[in-house]
């Protein structure tokens, strides 16, 4: 069924929920699709299924989660949850659907709040059972309070870590080492920031606060890890890691991989709207202006998916697209506008200022950019760097005809989990930056569709 | 307020699990190792972001293939597979 409406917002996560809160609360019709099952996306997930308000670590998100949940409930915006948006295009017709059948929504405006995704960096033995990432296993935590009992590796850089570890104890469970591949120059570079940081400096106190009570629990943490490896036949059985140059071996039934999050740009591309590289953030996101809006008429982008900003920072930028929504709608003026801007952009002033230092101190360490031959890159195909590597030296300058040669970026995942990584690697085969080569074309559908799916929108 | 504990069945076997997991966690749980194989080079995979990224985690859901397991919720009675042949959409 095709369904039309004023303000489309894409994602549930803090920046959709403020921005659907804010924009039907100025009396635009509102629609609100995440294919999620629950409201809050990874950092708020399941706040409205808890009723208890968890004590700990987790309480000041679960607090701010509550918050903005019960503002979006009480707005009056229409909420479509299991509901992924497949196309997107010019024209604002958005594609959805909710797995069994698909459907059109028309809009007026589209908001794209798509949020983050975990940086993929592929090394030896990542696809092995046993391995995940740190955001998968604190989903596990969050939807169902699981935890590792035997002993979780933690490896990696982030502030995710140290949060995840944290959670973990609480929750009674174990964990047998952290790996920390931040480079030692980070904390130099970090400093340089450190005006920024003080402008939130309880962010940075609560960060230390996590890695004080990671510690004081008694787990071991080896820092300047400079190169690790998962082994095991089929299976995880241990993990190996590289410090000073000694290669050390430990036997690991869970090893959980984290270096940062990265926008998870796949819907914005996909429109063919302009994208930059973030030096800082080694990643590519959408431009935007100081209200949101992409280079594609009728549409604006914000929070993690136009840049790595945080929850908080994410929600009020959402507020901010709404507004400029409202207004390109004629519902307010500029002034308006303006006017209610004004106190988010305040708050703003709060928390982008600490990135710079975020970024410097848990900034992935570069030779990870750099995976041996034999490492798989492209999980779905099975492609390899060397291959990758190969195409450049027959030819390939980009990571469209890579594509085409080595399969790299076909499969169902149409290179969310390859992308990055193969650019980083083109790029440095050539001795160029990332930002010459660009990323992926990005062609709907953005996941793989049944014919059952299309079938129900050719019946309208 | 823990959510309900319910019934699921992973290759066969009996798993309960909490009624707010996805398939691939039930499949976690359940302790079955890999969750499919890659149909390009038969090696064994296993759910690896959770998130709806990866595509890792394709399984045969009450007969349905190539289901993304870690995007679908438990329901009672639900029947979660390995998946080990070639990628098919129904
Ligand atoms: C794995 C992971 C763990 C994190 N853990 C923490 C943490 O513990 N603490 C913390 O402070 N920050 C954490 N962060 C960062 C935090 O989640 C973000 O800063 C914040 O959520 C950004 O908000 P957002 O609204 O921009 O996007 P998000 O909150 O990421 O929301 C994006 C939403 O878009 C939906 N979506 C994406 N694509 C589609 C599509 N095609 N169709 C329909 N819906 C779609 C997703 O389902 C998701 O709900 C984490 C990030 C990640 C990736
Ligand atoms: S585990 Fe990555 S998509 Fe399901």
């Amino acid at each position: 069924m095709n369904v039309t409406c004023d303000f489309l917002v894409i994602g549930a996560g803090p920046a959709g929920m403020a921005a659907a809160a804010t924009a039907a609360r100025l009396g635009l019709s509102t629609v609100l699709v995440d294919e999620q099952a629950t409201l809050g996306w990874q950092i708020y997930r399941q706040v409205e299924g808890r009723g208890d308000n968890p004590p700990g670590v987790s309480h000041l998100d679960w607090v701010r989660g509550a918050a903005l949940a019960a503002e979006f409930r009480a707005s009056g915006a229409a909420y479509q949850s299991g509901t992924q948006v497949w196309q997107l295009d010019k024209d604002r017709k958005v594609y959805v659907t909710d797995g069994t059948k698909a459907a059109c929504i028309v809009a007026r405006r589209v908001f794209i709040a798509t949020g983050a995704m975990e940086r993929p960096v592929p090394l030896p033995g990542w696809t092995l059972p046993g391995v995940m990432t740190v955001g998968a296993a604190q989903i596990r935590y969050k939807t169902s309070q699981w935890v590792p009992q035997d002993g979780a590796w933690l490896a990696g850089s982030g502030p995710l870590v140290w949060l995840y570890a944290a959670q973990v104890l609480e929750a009674g469970g174990r964990i047998a080492g952290i790996l920390d591949t931040a480079p030692p120059a980070n904390t130099a570079r970090a400093l340089r920031h450190t005006m920024g940081a003080l402008r939130n400096w309880a962010t940075v106190q609560r960060g230390r606060a996590l890695q004080q009570r990671v510690r004081a629990a008694g787990v071991a943490v080896y820092k300047h890890v400079s190169a690790l490896e998962a082994k095991g036949d089929g299976q995880l059985s241990s993990v190996r890691y590289c410090i000073n140059g000694q290669w050390h071996e430990k036997p690991a039934s869970l090893l959980l991989l984290h270096q940062g999050v990265v926008p998870h740009a796949h819907a914005t591309l996909s429109l063919d709207a302009a994208h930059r590289w973030d030096e800082r953030q080694r990643c590519f996101a959408p431009v935007v202006d100081a209200w949101g809006n992409l280079s594609v008429d009728g549409y604006a982008a914000a929070g993690d998916c136009a840049g790595i900003v945080g929850a908080e920072a994410s929600a009020l930028q959402g507020r901010l697209a709404a507004l400029e929504g409202a207004r390109a709608l004629g519902v307010i003026d500029a002034t308006q506008r303006d006017a209610q801007a004004a106190p988010v952009r305040a708050a703003l002033l709060r928390h982008l200022p600490i990135r710079p230092f975020l970024d410097a101190l848990f900034a992935p360490r570069a030779s990870l950019f750099e995976p041996a031959d034999d490492v798989l890159v492209c999980r779905c195909e099975s492609v390899t760097a060397r291959q990758i590597r190969d195409a450049v030296a027959l030819g390939c300058v980009g990571p469209n005809q890579m594509k085409a040669y080595t399969r790299c970026g076909m499969g169902p995942c149409q290179g969310r989990m390859c992308g990055l990584a193969a650019t980083e690697i083109i790029a440095r085969t050539r001795n160029v930056s990332p930002s010459e080569i660009g990323l992926f074309h990005v062609r709907p559908p953005l996941k793989p569709l049944s014919l059952s799916e299309f079938a129900a929108l050719a019946e309208g | 307020m823990a959510a309900e504990r319910i019934t699921v069945y992973v290759d066969g076997a009996a798993v309960t699990v909490s009624a707010n997991d996805s398939a691939a966690s039930a499949a976690l749980q359940a302790g079955i190792g890999y969750t499919r194989l890659s149909p390009i080079t038969g090696e064994k995979r296993a759910p690896y972001c959770m998130m709806g990224m990866c595509f890792e985690c394709l399984m045969v859901i009450d007969g349905v293939p190539s289901r993304q397991a870690c995007m679908v919720t438990v329901r009672p009675g639900m029947r979660i597979e390995r998946q080990t042949g070639a990628r098919v959409l129904s």
